[in-house]
């Protein structure tokens, strides 16, 4: 996606030169929120997620497929997995997360899933079938989406989470304790404060052992215990990828030293920046659209930069504050946010009542860092006026 | 002129666009969205941004 609204600004800003995109999944960029959501609960397939086609990048060079497996910054070359190395005078880093999994000892099973790409949701969904025995592994958002799901679908839901609450680190104590209640009252089960020991089973799981020794049968074992960075490729470049890459406000990856690459970019979930509407601390911010808001940004220096427009070098010192943005649907709740709640040590009720439609504020000391509603969009839309 | 979609099949009402551009598209008093179907080029841009940022991707420019 990342790539994709990249060379789509890249058009936009002027820049009328070639474009290559390296992409390691076979298909064609796709959005993926609804992979947890609606795809899943109904079908899955690359035409209903593909983003529409733009007749500006219609002349894009996409190698599908095959992903970058080394980066020559001296040489400005990325090499990928056909052995093919290509030359560039811009590069752009859009190579996302991969999901984290439970690490075990008896971990060779069948029907143990993860939910990142369109092919996992393709897999996962033939796997949610009525009567059987889903056990999710991770309390967070993707966790509580495909719970909520899969219950819809007539499965036997449990989650195991490690905090006292699902969603906790981005809802806040009470909000979360009372999405909390609405999916045990539609039958979800939750283990809090727990982990997993091992898995049972000889070729496909049949069971997970808890770390307080209860047994669940199990039929279908989703991970959602949180994402890595696809950095590694960037090594032997003295690039700073302590968490994703290290980009200043132009998105420029910068060295160990502190020093900005000119002409090598990152966006999307990997780069870690510093947002003005918070602090000055650098972050990876994995909601929907960083991607977007950081390909715009990266691209408009890249146009400015290759086209030698009168605006470079000026535009490196533009500002750059986008206001990270989620949602998510669970049931009949529809959870909308904006800023980074998880910054939060306080949240409070501004509007509406906790058992119904609601809209929490979430404040770092005395300043508001967040907003969340279930229901109320155009409440929680007016907020964005305080942030921005 | 340019002509604007909204697919409402598939719209959630998340109001991602309104903020883009919201001379076209507003959450009425219902959460709903409303939007103007015809625009003038001066709003291109803005419906452009608002088109990226649909989450369900429900809206599209009819040239």
């Amino acid at each position: 996606m990342g790539g994709l609204r990249c060379a789509e600004a890249l058009r936009r800003f002027g820049y009328t030169g070639a474009i290559t995109v390296i992409g390691e999944e076979s298909w064609k960029p796709y959005n993926r929120p609804p992979l947890s959501k609606e795809v899943l609960a109904k079908e899955v397939s690359h035409q209903a997620v593909a983003f529409e086609e733009r007749s500006a990048t219609a002349d894009v060079n996409w190698i599908l497929g095959t992903k970058a497996v080394s980066l020559d910054v001296e040489h400005n070359t990325v090499t990928d997995s056909d052995g093919q190395t290509h030359r560039y005078s811009a590069l752009v880093v859009a190579t996302g997360l991969r999901p984290k999994r439970v690490v075990v000892e008896n971990s060779e099973l069948a029907n143990r899933f993860a939910l990142r790409t369109l092919d996992d949701a393709m897999a996962l969904r033939e796997q949610l079938q009525p009567g059987r025995n889903v056990v999710i592994v991770g309390g967070g958002f993707i966790g509580c989406e495909v719970a909520a799901t899969a219950t819809k679908l007539g499965a036997n839901v449990t989650v195991i989470h490690n905090a006292s609450h699902p969603m906790l680190r981005q809802l806040g104590d009470e909000l979360a304790s009372q999405m909390q209640l609405r999916h045990e009252a539609e039958g979800v089960r939750f283990l809090l404060k727990r982990s997993v020991d091992d898995l049972i089973g000889e070729t496909s799981i049949t069971g997970v052992k808890v770390d307080d020794g209860e047994i669940l049968d199990c039929d279908v074992l989703v991970e959602a215990v949180g994402s890595l960075p696809n950095v590694e490729w960037l090594s032997n470049n003295n690039i700073d990828r302590n968490d994703g890459v290290l980009v200043d406000s132009a998105m420029r990856v910068t060295r160990k030293d502190g020093s900005p690459i000119k002409n090598v970019f990152a966006i999307g979930d990997i780069a870690r920046f510093a947002n003005p509407l918070f602090d000055g601390v650098p972050r990876r911010v994995e909601h929907w659209n960083m991607p977007t808001e950081t390909a715009k940004r990266a691209a408009s220096v890249i146009a400015a930069m290759l086209t030698e427009a009168p605006s470079y070098p000026g535009i490196l010192d533009d500002d750059f504050k986008p206001l990270p943005s989620f949602w998510s649907d669970q049931y009949e709740n529809h959870l909308l946010a904006f800023g980074l709640t998880s910054l939060a040590d306080r949240a409070e009720l501004a509007q509406g009542d906790i058992g119904g439609d609601c809209v929490f504020e979430y404040y770092r000391e005395n300043q508001l860092v967040g907003v969340c509603g279930i229901g109320m969009r155009a409440a929680v839309q007016s907020y964005r006026s305080k942030f921005i | 002129m340019i002509k604007i979609e909204v697919d409402m099949t598939k719209c959630q009402h998340y109001g991602q666009c309104v903020f883009e551009a919201p001379n076209i598209f507003r959450l009425n008093n219902d959460d709903k969205l409303e939007y103007t179907a015809v625009a003038d080029d001066s709003e291109r841009a803005n419906v452009e941004a608002a088109v990226d940022v649909c989450p369900m991707q429900a809206i599209r420019i009819v040239e």
